[in-house]
């Protein structure tokens, strides 16, 4: 499986993952190329979540979780001993299934990564907040409201509002993990609208569930089975002439 | 039809049921509250409230017994309430969830069904004899503290379990540490709910007489504690003596059931805290 990618910003070589006994992943090895959207598709239990929360290393706080194999980002092993996970996840910013904000005022929300990073300085911190709305497309929305509760936007809202708190802390790479399955379908254009602007200034890797969706946002798609990765490539190419006859079968619609 | 109309008369026996249970309890905790009230409110006054007890007891007030059921309280507090909200955090956010984090969880819900005149003996042995406290007010609020402490804990880490996880890795995914994640995303959301178990515990421990009969509470003391080594009076244990133990018994039942009045107040007024900062707090975050 040799694809051209260009430069890789996220790679895996042989990564196998463990719930206790249950071998969740199996020698996966993808490459998510910089400044460029990478979807994982699969059916439900293939592993695709598991592989994105390796990336920043959100499975770490999953008791009874074991890693084996590689996990590089910028080619530097993202579980190396001098690695800070803190600052990995600086980096390698996180959106869930679903919308999580926090019961705060939209502007501490969007504020929170930065005050946990030391941030004080008041203007400074309006700067990244509206910076960061505008660029998860939602300040015109909530400019005139920001100490309202992020709980009284609308779940499309409040996923964009996640999207923008994500952007405030300045990560390289964004993990969505299956962000629109807890939206409407007028929600989920403008946030696949969203995905589509931001890898110009970031490296997006997006789990979903719904095909569709990874044909029209993403350049390279990743087709996962049962904790394996069956097909590695081109976006174009998965959809329209794959390789293996498994992800053929899913991606038109025989299983899934 | 036959079968709606089935179905609408369970409903009915259904509902009627469950409002005759809730009426029952109603019933009978107003009843109480009137029977005590009605006997004790006539013994209530100024001098009551603020005066020592005088001759043996049949006359004069109940002031060292307030005073003393205050002063325990606070010692229970101060031991009880970081103590118990520290463990909370440790077990529910910290801790390994495994064979022994579970093995702690149940001895710590074994210890809140443990007898309180249990604590108290215990109490004698560890404060007044071991550490060498003597009977006092410090001896008493400690073991007080200790028998509240594992209504504290448990309390405490039900609030922190209400928080959703979605807070927390939310918080971790921006590249907070655990404990950033903690102290700005989760305890803000938990602590009503913790003081509130909290000052639950309290109110219990306020009222209970077999955990100071042993180590600190006196039978009379013409003055208030001067120290934490002083023995001291205290409301609940003031009744039981009023009502079984004093050789006037009918004379000073007024003055017994005035006490029970004053203390029923007392417990009541910590539930209604409790209930209020909860609302407060509550409506801060909102």
């Amino acid at each position: 499986m040799s694809v051209e990618t260009g430069i890789a910003k996220i790679e895996t070589r042989n990564l196998d993952f463990y719930y206790g006994p249950v071998r969740a992943l199996k020698k996966v090895s993808i490459v998510c190329p910089a400044n460029r959207v990478t979807a994982i598709i699969g059916p439900s239990g293939c592993g695709k979540s598991t592989f994105i929360r390796t990336l920043n290393r959100m499975n770490d706080v999953i008791p009874g979780t074991r890693v084996e194999g590689t996990i590089l980002l910028d080619g530097k092993d993202v579980r190396a001993p001098d690695v800070d996970v803190v600052e990995l996840r600086r980096q390698v910013g996180m959106v869930f299934q679903k919308p999580n904000p926090f019961p705060k005022s939209i502007f501490d929300n969007i504020a929170y990564g930065l005050r946990i990073n030391g941030m004080r300085d008041k203007r400074k911190l309006e700067e990244v907040v509206e910076r960061s709305l505008r660029g998860a497309a939602l300040w015109e929305e909530v400019k005139d409201r920001m100490d309202e509760n992020a709980f009284a936007l609308s779940g499309g809202q409040q996923q964009r509002l996640c999207i923008a708190r994500a952007l405030a802390v300045e990560p390289d790479v964004i993990l969505f993990d299956e962000p629109c399955s807890a939206i409407d379908p007028i929600a989920t254009a403008k946030v696949e609208d969203l995905i589509e602007t931001l890898e110009k200034s970031y490296t997006v890797v997006i789990v979903t569930h719904n095909m569709q969706q990874a044909a029209r946002v993403s350049d390279y798609t990743a087709f996962m089975m049962l904790g394996e990765l069956v097909e590695f490539d081109v976006t174009e190419k998965i959809f329209t002439n794959p390789a293996n006859r498994l992800t053929e079968d899913y991606i038109t619609g025989r299983f899934g | 039809m036959k079968q709606a109309r089935q179905k609408k008369v369970a409903q009915f026996i259904g509902f009627f049921l469950l409002r005759a249970c809730l009426t029952i309890v109603l019933a009978v905790l107003l009843l109480f509250l009137y029977d005590i009230g009605k006997k004790g409110g006539g013994a209530i006054s100024w001098e009551f409230l603020t005066q020592a007890p005088r001759k043996g007891m049949t006359q004069g007030g109940i002031f060292p017994a307030i005073f003393g059921t205050f002063l325990v309280t606070l010692i229970t507090a101060i031991l009880a309430v970081p103590l118990g909200m520290c463990s909370a955090i440790y077990l529910n956010e910290y801790a390994r969830q495994g064979r022994l984090t579970r093995l702690i969880r149940l001895s710590i819900r074994n210890l809140s069904g443990v007898p309180s005149i249990v604590f108290g003996l215990f109490g004698v042995i560890l404060f007044v004899n071991i550490m060498r406290f003597g009977t006092s007010v410090l001896s008493a609020g400690l073991t007080l503290g200790l028998m509240t402490l594992p209504w504290t804990i448990t309390a405490s880490e039900e609030a922190l379990k209400t928080v959703p996880n979605s807070y927390r890795e939310g918080a971790l995914a921006l590249g907070a540490t655990k404990w950033q994640s903690i102290r700005t995303n989760v305890l803000p959301y938990a602590v009503p709910g913790m003081l509130t178990g909290t000052v639950l515990g309290l109110a219990r421990a306020a009222g209970e007489t077999a955990p100071i009969l042993f180590t600190g509470a006196a039978f009379f003391l013409p003055y208030l504690p001067r120290s934490l080594g002083d023995q001291f009076m205290a409301l609940p244990y003031h009744l039981y003596i009023m009502a079984t133990q004093h050789h006037q018994i009918e004379q000073v039942r007024p003055l017994a059931y005035g006490t029970a009045l004053v203390l029923i107040v007392l417990v009541l007024g910590m539930n209604m805290t409790a209930v209020v900062i909860r609302y407060r707090l509550r409506r801060k975050r909102r």
